[in-house]
């Protein structure tokens, strides 16, 4: 099984990437592990939506897994990454398995909301308990990855790495996941339930495991933010932010992983200058620019590289 | 004893204002199938007008309660249809035939566009538009006291909900509309003319919500996300009760009212998740809620 | 011979309406049945609920002697009950051959084999097995939007195939299907049907096609079963014509009802 072109274009990625780490600013720095980061939960997105479902409340593993880390430090004095990192996917991965077997009872409409508001309740939960800061949330302690201690605490080049070696193994995986037999059953079951279900596969069962994998990815993003930002509040859970994931999920399309790892890039990119001289403007701008891709471009930027062919490989 | 009663008042109050929040939410959805998340944006932009006229008519050195409850009405419905008018026939026209959940995506960025829209004329201070709410004091039930103008909250629902049921039952258009909710290709091609009752509903739903924004001003600091966090919670009544049934908006409401007073009075923390606690339950039971309709699958 | 599909009082209401009552059918191993009535006598009703689409609303359906009522179309369809439908459901985004093994795929997979490919070297012999037989072979790589209505049928009603059953319920196979393209369509099905010894019911309104490949005939009109038997007597039957097939002078029963509407 060896790699297929795609796949060694996002090794070269990566490495291109470890190497200039050591050139770029430390701003530049930051603002890739971010766009890492949000690129995993926006695969999460993608995930949900090649299965035809829409979930406005990603947010919910995103703040998860950033909380984990915060909490792992702060009450259990666990510094190494990884091992944080492991904690909020566990944590979210139990919870995911009781939510989705709510969630894949729906489709569409009531999924969507659905989602929105299980977020919501984690914003509110977090927002009054002050142990954990309420609406300020606290900061993320000195962390080390393995062995060692980066650059004292908060490298912002460690912190890159590891978001990139994560960050690659997840594209990997989902590149392989996309083609499986598991990855073609959630679109044929957004293309047509019922012969899926005269095909003798469980639609409940495909889009459940999908969706708890969709949610430990987004925890994973929400904790390379936590170890980037060095802190954590609850607005990681508020629907806004799930809103411009799915943003992201639509300027980059669902034809290829790396396309969720270019858009994130470019909004975040896009984001700190709007935000900086647009503030009272820019949600209305990204309002604005999400009509003109849905009526526009409706496979996202990505359709403008590549003619979109399906095969599974 | 008195925890109870002071439970059921409260729940009663707040499940006559969700009902008035909700009702345009499944409106719109029972006869359109879109579930309009700029919802929220109508009921705040209600608020929003009825707090600046308000504001303007005391600071003018008007005193007169009715006519500043007039106001609000006036402003609420007036600038629910103009939104309404210009959403539909400015966005979703354009949208109409995609997917179910797309469209809830446009309304989302519907939702984006209106609050910055919000944020541009009216600013981030919060307005207080409280002089109706004082001037309509304070009342006894018992050894409990409501506020009049919740009172007067509770007839308004009660009036809105009773409206809202002689309209679809008895009006010709009433029963056009209901007749789009129960299949809408059917409609079609018996003549009904669905472009103009899509706009038509859009607009009642958009005033619907504005209207709750506008009774609710007075009550509340009318500031940018108030519409947001009402959406979340008029999601819940809505589904409880079944999506695009005004009986079941107005029974969801009371369940999802009595259910956020039992919490508010015992552990306020957890308001809202003991709301989705309740809706997820009643989901387990009737799927699609206590009177809303499985969409058959036509093969 | 075995039984294999046996119904008893089989009814189903909606409200006040009558779709189907009292269905009385037994059905033994390797017979080729046709259904047929005119449109909203309870044919698709019956199928319907034959394939666990439709929960009846009385009575008993039994496959190969156990219980099968209430059962949803994937038990149904690992115990040897597959069906194809009138308007072709396949999956358009992908193509032929990966429509053919993602059929195969779901039919065997246990849940951890689903993180693998889908075209695995077997699951492509098989596909390509099934299309030779059905003749479709040259759309194999081809989007399934690339192909005409009659090939779709037929992709549709292989990929019921796949599943090995013992007993395939078409959904009017001919319909949306021009004329002389019928009877190509319906010999290669009967074809594979007679290689792998299959029991078919199929629903079908064009009488040609009825009295050409079956030898029994089941009349629906107005939710019960009028007629049950073999073919010329059915046909021949006065209230069958009444009601089914309409009044012909002449003596071929053939009825081309405007039903082309399957498209």
């Amino acid at each position: 099984m060896g790699l297929q072109k795609s796949e060694i274009m996002l090794v070269v990625a990566a490495a291109a990437i470890g190497l200039l780490s050591f050139v770029i600013p430390d701003w530049l720095a930051f603002t890739t592990t971010l766009a890492i980061a949000s690129a995993m939960v926006v695969l999460g997105v993608v995930m949900l939506m090649r299965a035809g479902l829409v979930s406005f409340g990603q947010g919910l593993y995103y703040c998860i897994g950033g909380y984990a880390v915060g909490m792992g430090g702060r009450f259990l004095g666990v510094t190494d990454a990884l091992l944080l990192i492991g904690m909020g996917v566990v944590a979210t991965v139990a919870l995911a398995m009781l939510l989705g077997l709510l969630l894949t009872r729906y489709r569409e409409i009531f999924f969507a909301m659905l989602t929105l508001a299980f977020s919501m309740i984690l914003y509110g939960v977090l927002v009054k308990s002050h142990n954990l800061g309420s609406t300020d949330g606290f900061g993320v302690g000195n962390w080390t990855l393995l062995w060692f201690d980066p650059e004292g605490g908060k490298g912002s080049k460690t912190v890159l790495w590891l978001a990139t070696a994560v960050g690659l193994a997840v594209a990997l995986f989902l590149n392989r996941y996309f083609g499986s037999a598991i990855g073609l059953a959630c679109e044929a079951i957004r293309e047509n339930e019922v012969r899926v279900e005269y095909m003798g596969m469980s639609r409940r069962q495909i889009l459940y495991i999908n969706y708890i994998i969709a949610a430990a990815i987004g925890s994973i993003g929400g904790s390379l933010t936590s170890l980037a930002a060095g802190h954590v509040d609850p607005t990681m859970a508020y629907w806004t932010i799930s809103g411009e994931f799915i943003f992201i999920a639509l300027l980059g399309g669902t034809g290829h992983v790396a396309a969720a790892f270019i858009a994130a890039m470019i909004f975040i990119m896009v984001r700190t200058y709007a935000v900086e001289l647009f503030p009272n403007s820019w949600q209305m701008i990204l309002g604005i620019v999400l009509l003109l891709i849905i009526l526009f471009l409706p496979k996202g930027i990505w359709s403008l590289f590549t003619r979109k062919r399906r095969v599974a490989s | 004893m008195l925890t109870v009663w002071a439970i059921l008042i409260d729940g009663l109050i707040y499940a006559s204002w969700l009902f008035l929040v909700a009702a345009g939410l499944t409106v719109i959805y029972g006869v359109m199938r879109i579930l309009n998340m700029a919802h929220g944006s109508l009921y705040a932009l209600g608020a929003y007008a009825a707090a600046s006229a308000i504001g303007w008519y005391y600071n003018g050195g008007g005193d007169q309660l009715w006519i500043a409850l007039a106001m609000i009405a006036a402003c609420a419905i007036a600038i629910g249809a103009l939104a309404g008018l210009i959403m539909e026939r400015g966005v979703l026209r354009l949208m109409y035939g995609r997917d179910e959940v797309l469209m809830v995506i446009v309304t989302f960025a519907m939702l984006l566009i209106l609050e910055d829209v919000m944020k541009i004329i009216w600013g981030t201070t919060p307005y207080f538009a409280y002089q109706p709410y004082a001037a309509m004091g304070r009342f006894n039930i018992g050894v409990l006291t409501v506020s009049g103008y919740q009172l007067m909250v509770v007839g308004i629902s009660i009036a809105v909900g009773l409206a809202l049921w002689f309209w679809l039952e008895r009006t010709k258009i009433g029963k056009i509309l209901r007749s789009i909710i129960h299949d809408r290709e059917v409609s079609e091609a018996m003549g009904v003319n669905v472009k103009r009752m899509f706009t038509i509903t859009f607009m009642i739903g958009a005033v619907l919500g504005a209207i709750a924004g506008g009774v609710t001003a007075p009550i509340i600091s009318v500031v940018p996300g108030v519409g947001v966090e009402v959406i979340v919670v008029a999601f819940a009544v809505v589904v409880t009760g079944g999506l695009g049934s005004i009986t079941g908006a107005a029974v969801g409401a009371l369940i999802v009212g009595l259910a956020r007073a039992v919490s508010i009075h015992t552990m306020p923390e957890l308001e809202l998740f003991i709301v989705y606690a309740v809706m997820a339950a009643v989901l387990i039971f009737r799927p699609h809620g206590l009177f809303g309709q499985a969409v058959a699958r036509k093969i | 011979m075995t039984e294999i599909l046996k119904t008893e009082g089989l009814s189903r209401y909606f409200g006040a309406v009558v779709a189907a009552e009292d269905i009385n059918v037994t059905i033994t191993e390797g017979e080729i049945v046709g259904v047929i009535g005119s449109n909203g006598a309870g044919k698709t009703t019956f199928i319907n609920m034959v394939t666990g689409y439709l929960p009846p609303s009385a009575g008993t359906i039994a496959f190969d002697g156990s219980s099968i009522k209430g059962l949803g179309p994937r038990k149904l369809m690992r115990k040897g009950l597959s069906r194809s439908f009138q308007i072709p459901q396949l999956f358009l985004d992908l193509s032929v051959l990966d429509n053919l093994s993602m059929a195969l795929s779901a039919s065997e997979s246990r849940h951890l084999e689903m993180l693998r490919p889908v075209r695995t070297p077997e699951r492509i012999a098989a596909a390509d097995e099934i299309l030779t037989q059905m003749g479709i072979t040259q759309y194999r790589d081809e989007m399934v939007t690339a192909m005409p209505q009659g090939a779709r049928k037929l992709l549709d009603i292989a990929i019921a195939m796949l599943a090995n059953p013992r007993m395939l319920l078409l959904d009017e196979p001919t319909s949306g299907v021009s004329t002389d393209e019928k009877h190509t369509l319906m010999d290669t099905v009967m074809e594979v049907v007679k290689r792998r010894g299959l029991t078919v019911l199929f629903v079908e309104h064009d009488m040609e096609i009825v009295q050409k490949y079956v030898t029994r005939v089941m009349a629906f009109a107005s939710g019960i079963v009028i007629k049950d038997g073999p073919v010329e007597e059915v046909l021949a039957d006065e209230k069958v014509q009444e009601l089914v097939t309409g009044k012909r002078r002449g003596s071929r029963g053939k009825n081309t009802e405007t039903h082309e509407g399957g498209a």
